[in-house]
């Protein structure tokens, strides 16, 4: 592989941009910034009803009775819905994406705070929200398990009683590895080194809650839902399969979106909700969830409990990693990763490094608490691999005394190595770690800033640096052994030309901030001639679009980004055979030259792509066998995950009497393979960055010791400002993917995945005169304070 | 979205009317200043209220900053930028500036009020240890137009409790004005506009180069603003000096009652009420000489 450093263009005006790859401003922007950009709460329709749910105050508890007289006499109700009456529909209980089943509404007992007991429909959203003060529910509480150490003591009670014969809160066993090889090489091993880390539960907290409209036609039989969904094709099946709405009669619209970060890959019960209220009352319901709704009972991430341990040579070579997961899975596995891997893709935990033996032990354990487990920009379980490999290889190297960036640069995978079978069995693609690492270096100045260091620590002064090197597996996937429930991941994607030359693309993956208007212009652009301008990209609308599965997981670019360059490539093939026929050339004398064929050897002869299509169109002839008009359409099945790698390193100063920590620099260099539109690029590594800054020193969804969410509003769980980061330094290099038709690989979640250790290594560096080997997420000043006194805590 | 339950609402024309409607209403009624305390308690329905009087009319009657030779005068319904930009109050009292660059966020500070923060009395509210440190007094305007006058020590009765009754408005906060006075305020918090893990505010006043006076208010460390009469019995009649400091700190530390809780450890705290005075104190001495 070679690595290559691009041109850095700026195109601050589009109308010097590329026809193709480059840095155009984003398509999408002037909507957006112009206030103009349409989100499900902005679906108004004539005779919109409201629906607010009545969520738990307990943690645990029997329903015992539910009075909704008073709620139904309030003035604008128009229905009070209970899990009893759900049930007599069948509809009480819904899957999940991990064949769990989750209640919609709770019948039997309430299994988390925030759990969804009730909904009011309203005529406006004021009178449902107040008619829900009126719901009498009586509860018979019951001890709540909050602890996941503790949920498969004996003497636990059982949360999940619902299920058949189910007697304690085991949710799922999974290994990867070879348990005895890798024991077998921690024998001999001159050094071991284990750590136990905890990955604290956090939320995405996008900036738009979840939501949804729903409009159930009755004559027509037709259920049109806008939904807040990132995978809008998914959900449009899963409704069909559980409502028992035909699914041609289903159209799920997901529109502007304000975020997702996998907050909105899941169905949650209050979308159902609105469909079984529209069906009710035979009118389009509204429902959209508040802050605290959005905190307390939708899909949070990680929530991890490992032990790593790590075996190497005394020279600092490491031989072999094993770790043992404990997942708190909450109340229902809600889990949206593919099927056959209910760890996500966690396996990747052998990080970058060539290694002679791996073997992981996960328990997976239902507790009272929030269900979900992949959310929030991990590539499925990719962060939580990288934060455990990347902080016990700095174990490694405070043990071995040697330097960090030393100790990685010494056990890369090598260039040759690739394509790179992991001892868990991950096919890495293609990488080159090396340039990448010494180009962070040489960015931070990676010699000056340990020398600064020395100087600072003499002095008493704490500054730390933090390296961390991430290989990611995004993409999902082939579908041989990637489904979610049974749909496979493989996406299809349309494109049209039209008589003029201006064309339309049809995706199956939904945007939610990432930019897909422009990207995706851009790579039919750069196969098809055509200006990305004059390129349309239309999404998030079932009726519209192609099947796929959707955005999440850094899937867009390297699924749909390949079927976009594929169709666009069979378009192509198709205009040059017509352009063979307007130019009374064979196809073998024809060659392109981004938006024209040319007859070799005579230049003066060219047809553009604008000629081809009206031609397409026209009335003149066409070659023999030629259909007219100019479009295509496929289904892209990718025959491997593409692996974007990246190094990153932090510096932090900590303020020695308060324990604040200042990020006073990020280094972040990616390798995605080949960049489409840098600018955008950058922007999600941005984006990435501050999320990793808010998660390595503030943010987590905490629960005291009756279940209670501390984390249920932004003034208790915090997200970073731009005060709490620095300027970003970025870099690149390029290692394309083999197998992706243009060689890109997913960035979406790069930075979130890789930041995390970078921080924590960071601190942990400036710690050192304290002798600080560890120390949990979230580092709060409080937290870092107890570490300087040996007292570092896990924050559970 | 969240919303709070029904509520009537009347905007109030002087401070007169508004103690009547008050009076009318009895304690069902509420004033909002710049509700920025008052109305996410609404929207939560932690709290709720038949009526609401709004008195961000009365700004002519109750904003402004008065300095005159014995005290300086804020009236109540001041915003917290106007405290910040001001160059009277910020030549008087830097503390002030201060404390305002670390309360909230810019558009937090455009509309709530000293008044609102004084008397909302969240143990983590800055102002109110601000005041402390200056030795402020409070008026406080009843039916018939009767007014007391409080110190900042009477004016606390509990977490989200003061002095001001049924029926009565805060309306204006009087800081005595001494001759070299020095004051600094300091906040440790988890992040941008988040609420004081604990903070520290001080104030000196040197005669020549001892210290004829000093103050020190803490929050977050206990029910209510922590003001510290030890630190400042200790202070008094000394020359400044890192050891006195680190005196006053320990004292700050021992006198303080801080909770566990999302913001910290109660050592943590009582680590930064030491702390947090001793820096506070440092900074005030080195202004009080400039
Ligand atoms: C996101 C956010 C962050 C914040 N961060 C901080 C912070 O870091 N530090 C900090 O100190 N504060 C912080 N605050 C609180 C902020 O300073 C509030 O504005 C202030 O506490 C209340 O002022 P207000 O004018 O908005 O009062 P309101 O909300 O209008 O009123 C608060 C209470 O005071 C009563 N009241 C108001 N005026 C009077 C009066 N003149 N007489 C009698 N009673 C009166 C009201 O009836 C009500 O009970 C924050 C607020 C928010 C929303």
């Amino acid at each position: 592989m070679t690595t290559v450093h691009e041109r850095v263009d700026t195109f601050h005006d589009n109308d010097q941009k590329p026809v193709g790859y480059g840095r155009m401003l984003r398509k999408e922007d002037p909507r957006f910034v112009r206030g103009r950009g349409r989100f499900v709460d902005d679906v108004r329709l004539p005779g919109l009803l409201h629906l607010a749910i009545l969520r738990s105050p307990v943690a645990h508890a029997r329903i015992l009775s539910i009075d909704t007289s008073a709620a139904e006499a309030s003035p604008g109700v128009k229905a009070v819905v209970t899990g009893a009456m759900l049930a007599e529909q069948g509809l009480a209980w819904m899957p999940t994406l991990s064949n769990d089943v989750q209640a919609v509404l709770a019948t039997d007992k309430v299994r988390f705070q925030g759990q969804e007991v009730a909904f009011v429909v309203a005529e406006d959203p004021y009178a449902a929200r107040d008619a829900l003060e009126l719901i009498d529910v009586e509860y018979d509480v019951l001890d709540p398990v909050v602890d996941a150490r503790r949920a498969l003591e004996p003497d636990a009670p059982v949360i999940r009683d619902d299920l058949e014969g189910k007697t304690d809160n085991h949710c799922f066993d999974w290994e990867t590895g070879d348990e005895a090889a890798t024991a077998a090489v921690f024998a001999r091993a001159d050094v071991v080194v284990s750590q136990d880390l905890v990955y604290p539960r956090v939320h995405p907290a996008p900036m738009e809650t979840c939501g949804a409209v729903a409009d159930f036609d009755a004559v027509e039989g037709k259920l049109r839902l806008w939904s807040t969904t990132q995978a809008p094709h998914a959900h449009r099946t899963l409704y069909a399969l559980v409502a028992g709405i035909p699914e041609h009669k289903i159209q799920v619209i997901s529109p502007d979106i304000g975020g997702g970060f996998g907050n909105k890959v899941p169905i949650y019960p209050g979308y159902v909700c609105a469909i079984v209220a529209s069906i009710v009352t035979g009118k389009p319901v509204k429902w959209m969830e508040d802050r605290f709704e959005n905190l307390i009972s939708t899909g949070f991430a990680r929530d991890y409990i490992m032990r790593g341990e790590i075996a190497a040579t005394r020279d600092g070579r490491i031989l072999a990693i094993r770790t043992n997961v404990l997942a708190d899975h909450g109340a229902f596995n809600g889990t949206a990763a593919p099927v056959k891997y209910p760890a996500g893709f966690f396996g990747v935990f052998t990080g970058s490094y060539d290694i002679e033996a791996a073997y992981c032990k996960m328990t997976a354990v239902f507790t009272n608490k929030a269900p979900g487990g992949v959310a929030y920009a991990c590539s499925f379980r990719i962060t939580e691999a990288v934060y455990l490999v990347e902080r016990i290889v700095d174990c490694l190297a405070d043990e071995l005394g040697m330097d960090p960036a030393e100790l990685r640069l010494k056990n890369f995978i090598r260039p040759e190595q690739f394509p790179y079978t992991t001892k868990t069995g991950w096919v890495y693609d293609s990488g080159d770690y090396e340039p990448t690492m010494r180009l962070a270096m040489e960015m931070a100045g990676y010699a000056d800033l340990r020398r600064e260091q020395q100087e600072k620590r003499a002095r008493g002064e704490l500054m730390g640096i933090g390296i961390a090197f991430f290989t990611e597996a995004v993409g999902a996937g082939p579908r041989k052994n990637m489904d979610i429930l049974g749909l496979g991941m493989a996406d299809g994607c349309e494109l049209r030309v039209h008589p003029t030359g201006k064309a339309v693309v049809r995706l199956s993956v939904q945007s939610q901030g990432q930019g897909h208007e422009t990207t995706f212009a851009q790579i039919v652009a750069e196969e098809i001639g055509i200006p990305p301008d004059d390129i349309d990209v239309l999404h998030g609308d079932t009726d519209n679009t192609p099947f796929g599965l959707g955005t999440y997981g850094s899937r867009s670019t390297p699924v749909s980004g390949a079927a976009a360059a594929l169709v666009a490539r069979k378009v192509r093939d198709k205009a040059r055979i017509i352009a063979s026929g307007m130019l009374e050339v064979s196809v073998a004398d024809l060659e392109w030259d981004k938006g024209s064929f040319r007859v070799k050897g005579d230049p003066g002869k060219s047809v553009t792509i604008q000629d081809i299509a009206m031609r397409a169109h026209g009335a003149g002839d066409l070659p023999e066998g030629v259909e007219g008009g100019l479009e295509a359409q496929i289904c892209y099945n990718p025959s491997n995950l593409t692996y974007p790698h990246g190094a990153y390193i932090c510096v932090v100063d900590i303020d020695p009497g308060t324990a604040q920590v200042k990020v006073r620099r990020f280094i972040a260099v990616d390798d995605c393979g080949t960049r489409i539109n840098p600018m955008i690029i950058e922007g999600q590594v941005h984006g990435g960055l501050a999320d990793g800054v808010g998660m390595a020193l503030m943010e987590m969804i905490a629960f005291d010791e009756d279940g209670n969410c501390l984390g249920a509003s932004l003034m208790d769980y915090l997200l970073p400002t731009a005060l709490e980061v620095p300027d970003w330094e970025t870099g690149f290099t390029v290692t394309p993917s083999p197998h992706h038709p243009i060689g890109a690989k997913g960035v979406g979640e790069s930075a979130t995945v890789g930041s995390p250790p970078a921080i924590v290594n960071a601190v942990v560096d400036a710690l050192e005169p304290f002798g600080v080997r560890h120390a949990d997420m979230p580092l709060t000043p409080s937290r870092v304070w107890d570490a300087m006194r040996g007292n570092a805590r896990p924050p559970i | 979205m969240q919303v709070p339950a029904p509520f009537e609402y009347e905007r109030a024309t002087s401070v007169d009317h508004a103690i009547s409607l008050m009076e009318r209403l009895g304690s069902t009624s509420r004033l909002i200043a710049g509700g920025h305390s008052l109305l996410p308690m609404m929207k939560l329905r932690l709290a709720s209220f038949d009526y609401l009087i709004d008195i961000n009319d009365l700004h002519d009657e109750l904003g402004y900053i008065e300095a005159g030779p014995d005290e300086l005068r804020i009236g109540a319904l001041t915003r917290h930028r106007e405290l910040l930009e001001s160059a009277t109050l910020t030549a008087a009292f830097p503390i002030f500036a201060d404390a305002e660059r670390v309360i909230a966020d810019p558009i937090v500070r455009n509309r709530g009020t000293l008044g609102g923060s004084l008397c909302q009395a969240d143990p983590s509210e800055d102002l109110s240890a601000v005041c402390t440190a200056l030795g402020a007094s409070c008026v406080i305007r009843g039916p018939g137009g009767a007014e007391r006058v409080v110190s900042m020590e009477e004016f606390h009765v509990g977490p989200y409790e003061t002095a001001v009754g049924d029926g009565e408005i805060l309306v204006e906060v009087r800081l005595p004005v001494r001759p070299g006075c020095g004051s600094a305020y300091e906040k440790v918090e988890r992040r941008a506009g988040d609420w004081a893990v604990v903070s520290a505010g001080a104030a000196v006043w040197l005669d020549g180069d001892v210290i004829s006076d000093a103050r020190v208010g803490l929050a977050a460390v206990g029910p209510n603003t922590t003001g510290i009469p030890e630190v400042s019995a200790a202070l008094r009649g000394q020359t400044p000096s890192e050891s006195l400091f680190e005196q006053a700190g320990a004292i700050a530390a021992r006198s303080c009652d801080p909770a566990t809780d999302q913001r910290g450890s109660a050592d943590y705290k009582r680590h930064l009420a030491d702390e947090l005075t001793r820096r506070t104190l440092r900074r005030a001495v080195e202004r009080a000489r400039s």
